[in-house]
């Protein structure tokens, strides 16, 4: 049996490290278990900070550099804290052709940032994916997890606007 | 249940000769065993083979895919072909990629002369670049008093990863993000000079092939001679102490 039970405390006193605790132990607090424990912190708190990187990497033994490799490989984990919406922009071949880059030009113009940032006031974020699976209805974007497709920009400006002012 | 394990001898050809070789060697280690050259880049005796760099592409007879002669195992019968157009011109391809995608201005470079990028150039024949360079402009990471690593010179071949790792037992360094935005951090992409972990142990810049990881206080041009075999001597050393114990 390796160091089980003995994991190191947590970064903080959020509830929700339990959690992210049951699945290393569920893993055996071995090395192997990074990707399902990062998956755990990126599920739980919609981000990994650099608290919880050093954590994991403390708790799993794996060395900082290989969890800092791991985190920024895969698309699904996200280092920043995330707006408080969420902006997905198909930039896949269909997409492409079909005119995204417009629609990039123009929420670039609208917000002052590019793909893959979080707008200054934490409102929202702007994301790429290479491919949503729909490429009947390019150009896609997806707004708060609705697909929207056969955008013009000008609609997709008015759903974020819609979606933004919603909460005020 | 001990038993004295049978090398088991493979026979094979390389290039039309017969060789023979020891099971679990792979095909650049019997190339290398009868004077056959075979291009390598991410590959370095002492270092656990990695297989990134693709220079090494061989074929072999009734398959048709090319196989990285760095990590793959020979075979009996094996009939194996280090050398023809065909396999030059992916090489040079390769080369050509790696050029255009990072700043690789030898005549300004600390490793110009012992570059082994720049030398497999001249080998191979590679004399343009039909494509367009990208010109990045990643940061240059000065922080640490004794070292530099420059992303704009790496090829990702993961050298300094693995001996940092696997030989030092620090894992300062690993290679963070992926495609043309993939570069070399230490620890949390932090500075390096504020390591914890780094032990200025100075494996990596012997070890890398190119002008990305220097010295410090080596500011002319084609100063960075290298002592690469140190890593394989180490290597060694570490598998006789084991055995001892
Ligand atoms: S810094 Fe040098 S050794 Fe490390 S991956 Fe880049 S080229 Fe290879
Ligand atoms: S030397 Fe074989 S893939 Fe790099």
């Amino acid at each position: 049996m390796q160091r089980l039970s003995n994991l190191p405390d947590p970064p903080n006193s959020d509830e929700k490290w339990k959690g992210v605790q049951l699945v290393m132990r569920k893993h055996g607090q071995s090395p192997h278990a990074l990707i399902e424990t990062l998956h755990a912190v990126q599920h739980a708190f919609g981000y990994l900070d650099r608290d919880s990187l050093t954590y994991v990497s403390d708790a799993l033994g794996v060395p900082l550099s290989k969890v800092y490799g791991v985190a920024t490989f895969y698309q699904y984990f996200t280092l920043k804290k995330p707006g408080t919406h969420n902006c997905v922009v198909c930039t896949g071949t269909a997409c492409y052709i079909k005119g995204v880059p417009k629609l990039v030009e123009a929420l670039k113009e609208r917000y002052g940032m590019a793909l893959d940032e979080v707008s200054a006031d934490g409102s929202l974020t702007l994301q790429s994916a290479c491919c949503i699976g729909t490429c009947g209805l390019a150009p896609i974007a997806s707004v708060d997890g609705e697909e929207l497709g056969r955008l013009s920009a000008e609609e997709l400006l008015d759903k974020l606007e819609e979606v933004i002012h919603g909460d005020a | 249940m001990t038993e004295i394990q049978s090398v088991q001898i493979i026979t094979l050809t390389i290039d039309g000769k017969p060789v023979g070789a020891s099971g679990g060697e792979t095909i650049l280690d019997v190339a290398k065993q009868n004077q056959v050259f075979i291009p390598t880049l991410c590959h370095l005796e002492g270092l656990i083979p990695y297989g990134a760099c693709r220079l090494c592409l061989v074929e072999i007879k009734g398959n048709n895919k090319l196989v990285p002669a760095c990590i793959t195992k020979v075979a009996e019968g094996m009939e194996v072909i280090t050398n023809n157009e065909r396999l030059q011109r992916f090489r040079r391809w390769i080369l050509e990629l790696l050029f255009t995608e990072r700043n690789h201005v030898c005549s300004v470079c600390v490793a110009n002369g012992f570059c082994e990028l720049q030398s497999l150039a001249e080998v191979l024949g590679m004399d343009h670049v039909r494509l367009p360079y990208l010109h990045p402009k990643f940061v240059v990471d000065a922080t640490h008093d004794r070292f530099v690593s420059d992303n704009n010179r790496c090829i990702l071949c993961g050298r300094c990863v693995r001996v940092c790792s696997d030989i030092e037992g620090a894992h300062t360094l690993d290679i963070m993000g992926r495609g043309i935005k993939a570069r070399i951090v230490s620890d949390l992409d932090d500075d390096w000079g504020n390591s914890p972990t780094c032990t200025r142990c100075s494996k990596c810049v012997q070890v890398c092939p190119t002008g990305a990881i220097k010295e410090k206080g080596r500011r002319s041009v084609g100063e960075k001679f290298k002592h690469r075999d140190v890593i394989a001597h180490l290597a060694e050393m570490r598998e006789a102490a084991r055995e001892e114990d």
